[in-house]
């Protein structure tokens, strides 16, 4: 699936996006593990708070979207709905084996697919779960790429 | 014609973590009229997977079910599996089983006060209790390997040792863990903020928790007496001292004071159990499955979990039949939502510790009318300052600096 | 409550009725009984001897859906299993949903995954799978492969595109 995460991005625009993405977080059908190692990376052992990371409550918000779990049939919807919310340029990362490819669950009747056969992917952070240490790399890594 | 009803979608189990409307209540006026839910999201198809893996497979697939209660799910499938073929496990396994167990159980208690704080507005509860949890978690990196699914629990025992080495390293870690525990549960229990505040909030009555058969600190916080480590005993929990922690009122406060006790019994067993660790071989050799059928039950940090097992003397199951504790305790919601204020509603609800995951995540549909709509932050908001207006009327008094 | 052997009375309450009885170990009792008496048996383990309602599980094998209804009896340290077989090719049984309200959503659940008719239940309507999983699909039933429905490219590209169109409005 073609790129269309737009990442024209250019001054000052550039500037704030990588010195402080705000982060929006869905999951589509996950077992929770990624998800709570993505709100470890908040506590003070990690504290992503300090490098400006901050979690919002609305993709409208968001420059960085974090996606966990398999898209199950009924997630779906919500994460088309979601993306399309999301403002552009963001960036997509697929935390956790099971966004990436489906992991143990793939086949299983209610998946419909890997994510980048839905959204375009710009990050992938295998793991089951992958350590907060990890999930703060891929981003990075990401925002590095910009 | 009556008051103007409202319907307000409940979003998400972690505050941060958006989902679709998950609940839908409508309110009337102040008041709680009616709620129902749906689940579907996170349904992933797991039991029919599990009858084309293995059955060693299987155990990695169960763990994936919920990442909460990551090992509750692999010693339920295992104890079906050798009431089906009558294995007997060797006695390390058992209390390595135990071990890895009730440290489950105190990161899963840790996890929802955390949570639980910070829904009635303490922050630095959520900070502070998850700090603590930091140390759960690094011990299990350290005996398993993983912070979690921890790959430790097979058919016929444990996969992996605990080493003689790590032994005072975890004894290290529940030094740690107690007098923390101790300073927190009467940090809890001795203001009056949060006992204005909980007290009373989502009753639920003896009866009707056996009408809905709840189990779990739901069901003996509401002084129903069951725990499926001293009914049906397995691992090493018959072989060592610990006690059914009980209360009788059944609102949220019971069910804390139940988790906050609860965690301070793991860390005796934990104890007991590192002590009177024999040796031995940690696993028995499986050759293979006869056919037949065998059921497990074993007491995840939630309640009780149970799995049914149908071999057809493949190396697949033919069947397998998964009910987390929260799939029966969800829906005791509506006993005890009926009557409760809004600004109660997110409390009442995170009291009972939903594993979503586990249950295949809630929906709710309903069709009651509404003018307006409230979301989940808007519930957070309202229960932050319900916890505010309480804090303004016990000002003054004397409080632990940890709930300021 | 007074030393009970569950079993005994089972037998004593209903002699004509079972089909077969079956104790596995002393902590595991299987009882056979046609689809008929499963209510009835049922509700005197939940309301007369005080049983504790586990989960109703239910497969697809040969002769038809086998239904189990599991008991706990904790005190006793015993799990007893109703079991009962509904005939295909049109399952149903009558719901124990009003006598034990605990059961109502696993009845759901049922009649979502394998097709299975609880007659007189509150209500029956999808549960465990997604709105827009298509009818008639039983994804437990042993003939189904347990595959996404939309099974090509082009079926799951027009299915993402039903999907946009629809909150497009």
């Amino acid at each position: 699936m073609s790129n269309s995460n737009n990442h024209q991005l250019s001054g000052i625009k550039k500037w704030g996006f990588k010195k402080s993405p705000w982060v929006f977080h869905l999951s589509t059908g996950s077992c929770n593990n990624c998800d709570i190692e993505i709100l470890d990376a908040l506590t003070p052992r990690f504290d992503i708070e300090r490098f400006g990371i901050l979690l919002v409550g609305t993709p409208r918000h968001a420059d960085i979207l974090l996606v966990t779990g398999i898209v199950t049939v009924q997630a779906l919807p919500r994460l088309l709905h979601v993306y399309e919310q999301t403002a552009k340029p963001c960036l997509v990362v697929a935390v956790g084996t099971c966004p990436c490819t489906g992991g143990i669950f793939d086949g299983s009747y209610h998946h419909v697919g890997p994510l980048d056969k839905i959204i375009p992917v710009d990050v992938y952070i295998p793991g089951c779960p992958p350590k907060p240490e990890a999930i703060i790399s891929g981003i990075v890594k990401g925002l590095a790429k910009l | 014609m009556g008051e103007m009803r409202t319907t307000i979608p409940i979003g998400p189990y972690h505050p941060l973590l958006e989902e679709p409307e998950l609940f839908r209540v409508v309110v009337e006026g102040e008041r709680v009229v009616d709620i129902d839910w749906r689940t579907s999201w996170n349904h992933r198809g797991i039991e029919k997977i599990a009858e084309s893996k293995t059955y060693d497979q299987v155990t990695f697939l169960v763990e994936r079910i919920c990442g909460i209660c990551s090992t509750s799910h692999p010693i339920a499938f295992c104890n079906a599996v050798e009431d089906l073929a009558n294995i007997d496990i060797p006695e390390r396994a058992r209390y390595i089983r135990s071990i890895i167990a009730e440290l489950e159980r105190i990161h899963s208690h840790l996890l929802w006060f955390g949570l639980a704080g910070h829904y009635i507005g303490y922050h630095t509860v959520w900070m502070w209790v998850w700090r603590y949890r930091e140390l759960v978690c690094e011990l299990f990196e350290k005996i398993s390997g993983n912070r979690q699914s921890y790959a430790m629990i097979k058919v016929g025992g444990t996969r992996q040792d605990i080493k003689e080495e790590d032994y005072s390293y975890i004894l290290k870690t529940m030094d740690e863990l107690e007098p923390k525990m101790n300073m927190f549960i009467g940090a809890v229990l001795d203001d009056p903020v949060i006992l204005a505040r909980l007290k009373g909030v989502g009753k639920l009555s003896k009866e009707d928790a056996i009408k809905r058969c709840v189990v779990g600190p739901v069901a003996r916080s509401a002084g129903v007496d069951i725990d499926t480590r001293r009914d049906y005993p397995y691992a090493a929990y018959d072989r060592v001292n610990w006690k059914v922690i009980t209360q009788e009122d059944g609102d949220v406060l019971a069910m804390a004071v139940v988790r906050l006790l609860e965690i301070l019994e793991s860390i005796k067993i934990i104890r007991q159990c590192v002590e009177k660790m024999p040796q031995g071989p940690i696993e028995v050799e499986v050759p293979e499955i006869p056919p037949g059928e065998g059921i497990g039950v074993e007491e995840a940090p939630r309640g009780e979990n149970f799995h049914y097992v149908r071999s057809d003397g493949t190396n697949c199951p033919a069947r397998l039949k998964i009910r987390a504790p929260s799939y029966v305790n969800i829906p005791s919601f509506r006993s005890r939502f009926i009557g409760e204020r809004v600004a109660d509603i997110i409390i009442i609800l995170a009291s009972v510790d939903p594993c979503y995951c586990c249950t295949n995540r809630m929906v709710k549909v309903d069709d009651g009318a509404g003018e307006r709509t409230l979301t989940d932050k808007d519930l957070l908001k309202l229960s932050w300052e319900e916890t505010e207006r309480i804090k303004n009327k016990f000002r003054g008094c004397k409080r632990s600096k940890l709930l300021e | 409550m007074a030393e009970l052997n569950p079993v005994q009375k089972v037998k004593e309450r209903f002699p004509e009725r079972i089909i077969e009885l079956w104790e596995k170990s002393p902590k595991r009792i299987y009882i056979t009984v046609g689809k008929e008496d499963a209510k009835d048996m049922v509700s005197y383990l939940f309301e007369d001897l005080g049983a504790r309602f586990i989960i109703m599980s239910a497969l697809d094998t040969r002769p038809g859906i086998e239904i189990l209804y599991h008991f706990s009896f904790d005190t006793l340290s015993k799990i007893v299993s109703i079991r009962t077989l509904v005939p295909m090719p049109f399952p149903e049984i009558e719901s124990i949903s009003l006598i034990i309200p605990g059961a109502e959503y696993i009845e759901r659940e049922i009649y979502d995954i394998l097709g299975v008719n609880f007659r007189n239940h509150p209500n029956l309507k999808r549960f465990i799978l997604g709105d827009d999983w298509p009818e008639g699909e039983y994804p437990l039933r042993r003939e189904h492969k347990g595959q996404f429905p939309y099974r090509t490219e082009e079926e799951q590209e027009l299915y993402r595109e039903e999907i946009r169109s629809k909150w497009e409005k």
